[in-house]
């Protein structure tokens, strides 16, 4: 059965400094989580993914279908959406006119602004709001919602609990689990280990752009040692003490 | 030595690091006040002090103070139709786009030769000769010849040079001074003029002076250009992701969007602007070798005084540019009639003393 993203020793980096150094990994209808410090290279796999940065090497497959080397529009029609870092909505448009532009295509699809707007009440209440007046939540709901619009089997979301209030993280996880109970996979990069742990029940491990190990449940979690091999988070600045935030 | 001496000399110490800070720190920008000053003193010298000036004091020759302002906004209406073009190719492609002046040229003369075939002579073609269709088909001929010719440059030169800037300007630039010597060639070098329908063409009477109605037409036109242009920025969604693609280019390429095509629609747009632009600004002007540079500094001032790939800017900036233009020589003291032009870049400067990106633009 071919998998719903299947990477194979993908290479990129920008000149000379290489950043992702031959990973490998796939993923069937399930959520995961790559969880790393900062300037592992998280970021970069993200655009490298869905083709804002060209691969250097490797391949990466939708459903079978190379995407690495394609355009962003071409990886996104493919089967690729992104729900990036910052959100990056457009302060022009409002709430409406996000989802309305891309309309056309979900039309008689799952996801259609009507049934965004059905997920995210809070985003039906500021249809005529400008993406840039909504609350940290609502602007990830609608940076959410926009991706949704594009019916992919992938969903890459960057950061996606960076700045959100934790009930904000709560309708995240539940939308999550929620795609993935569809069929939907979904690929989150995580600095916040507490949210990685919650959206995803695997969670892989970036070190300097390579994938070194790879968890499930809550193990990472309740691990110290394990959090100070991988993440290098020492015993007294512990952001977690049994899966609590110190 | 004083205590109060040594105090002087710690403090001048401990200030020295500050000092060398400011230094290199960047002009501080006069804030926005500066610009209200400057407004008041124009509308007092408008107003009350303009003694001496072509026109007067506003308060002594009310008509002539109309007339005035309906000069600007007109003009402005008309300036408004030749930057809204170059500002959408701008704010979304980020190429500055110097074919538009040859564009407006190109419709004009050719709307020019379509009327005279239309009305069946080419020399003292009168208004009551002219039929509407005999304005408007030509019109749409000499634009949409502009929208073609535009879309072509962009697919042919452009497209391959996407991100490179600087290449795609003096690639534009090049074929600017190609396009001015073949018209040089087919049209010749003597100023030609279209000529307003004449259903649109006869004199109101506007506090005891005579005024135009083809400017008011000329008005009415750019208004029109203007909503249309809103409307279909703001209600249809190509128009949203050509502002989602001023906002955020690789964004919208992310969310599968075939930017390429936009690009093409933005330049075919933008180009049968300019079109519509010239083919105006010859029945209000004439067209002669050289309109085309002059055309395309007006509509760069416009939008560098707007912000550059904002239509409210376009607007803002028409009014502004429209305003100086009409009021620096009916309004500056007679000896210095001259000099009226150098009010235009006076404001400029003002404006981007004040605001350095124009009244509604931003960082690129």
């Amino acid at each position: 059965m071919t998998a719903i993203l299947e990477v194979r020793d993908l290479r990129a980096g920008y000149g000379a400094s290489v950043i992702l150094d031959g990973l490998s990994f796939r993923m069937e209808a399930e959520s995961v989580a790559v969880v790393g410090r900062n300037g592992m290279g998280k970021t970069t796999l993200c655009d490298t993914l869905v083709g804002f940065l060209p691969a250097s090497g490797g391949e990466v497959r939708v459903t079978g279908r190379r995407v690495d080397g394609l355009t962003p529009e071409k990886a996104a029609t493919t089967g690729i959406a992104y729900v990036p870092q910052g959100r990056r909505l457009f302060p022009s448009l409002t709430v409406d006119e996000h989802l309305t532009m891309l309309a056309r295509r979900a039309r008689g699809r799952r996801w259609t602004p009507d049934a965004v707007y059905e997920l995210f009440p809070r985003l039906a209440q500021r249809r005529r709001q400008g993406g840039a007046e909504l609350s940290g939540g609502e602007q990830q709901m609608l940076a959410v919602g926009r991706a949704l619009l594009l019916n992919t089997p992938l969903i890459v979301m960057d950061e996606p609990s960076e700045g959100l209030a934790p009930t904000i993280v709560d309708v995240l996880v539940d939308v999550v689990h929620r795609l993935v109970s569809e069929g939907v996979a979904v690929l989150v990069v995580e600095q916040n280990l507490r949210a990685a742990v919650r959206l995803a029940n695997r969670q892989l491990v970036m070190v300097s752009g390579r994938l070194e190990a790879e968890f499930t449940g809550e193990e990472l979690l309740v691990r110290p040692d394990l959090q100070r091999q991988y993440l290098g988070v020492g015993s007294t600045a512990a952001p977690y003490k049994d899966g609590e935030p110190a | 030595m004083t205590p109060a001496l040594i105090d002087t000399d710690s403090a001048a110490v401990e200030s020295r690091p500050a000092l060398a800070v400011s230094r290199f720190a960047p002009l501080r920008r006069p804030s926005g006040w500066v610009a209200a000053v400057v407004a008041v003193a124009f509308a007092a010298w408008v107003l009350f002090l303009a003694d001496g000036t072509p026109a007067g004091p506003a308060v002594d020759d009310p008509g002539r103070f109309m007339v005035t302002v309906l000069d600007g906004v007109t003009f402005a209406g008309l300036l408004f139709v030749a930057a809204s073009g170059f500002t959408l190719i701008f704010g979304l492609m980020r190429t500055v786009n110097m074919v538009h002046g040859s564009l407006f040229l190109l419709a004009a003369y050719i709307a020019i030769r379509v009327q005279e075939t239309m009305v069946g002579r080419s020399r003292n073609i009168v208004p009551a000769d002219v039929g509407v269709l005999d304005w408007v088909v030509p019109l749409l001929v000499g634009a949409g010849v502009a929208a073609v010719l535009g879309l072509l440059v962009q697919q042919v030169f452009l497209q391959w040079n996407e991100g490179q800037e600087m290449r795609q300007t003096m690639v534009t630039l090049a074929i600017t001074v190609v396009l001015a010597d073949q018209m040089l060639r087919e049209f010749g070098g003597l100023a030609r003029r279209m000529v307003w329908p004449g259903a649109a063409t006869h004199f109101l009477s506007i506090a005891g002076e005579r005024y135009p109605t083809t400017r008011l037409f000329m008005l009415a036109l750019a208004v029109l250009v203007g909503v249309l242009l809103w409307l279909w920025l703001t209600r249809t969604s190509v128009g949203m992701i050509i502002r989602a693609g001023v906002d955020d280019r690789q964004m919208v390429r992310g969310l599968g969007i075939n930017i390429r095509r936009v690009f093409a629609l933005t330049f075919l747009a933008g180009s049968f602007l300019a079109g519509v632009g010239g083919v105006m600004g010859a029945s209000f002007a004439g067209a002669a070798p050289g309109t085309d540079g002059s055309w395309l500094l007006n509509a760069l001032i416009v939008v560098i005084i707007g912000g550059l790939g904002s239509l409210r800017g376009a607007a803002a900036g028409s009014l502004l540019y429209g305003t100086v233009v009409a009021f620096s020589p009916a309004y500056l003291p007679s000896q210095y009639s001259y000099y009226a032009i150098i009010m235009t870049f006076g404001l400029l400067a003002l404006v981007l003393a004040v605001r350095p990106y124009g009244l509604f633009g931003r960082p690129a």
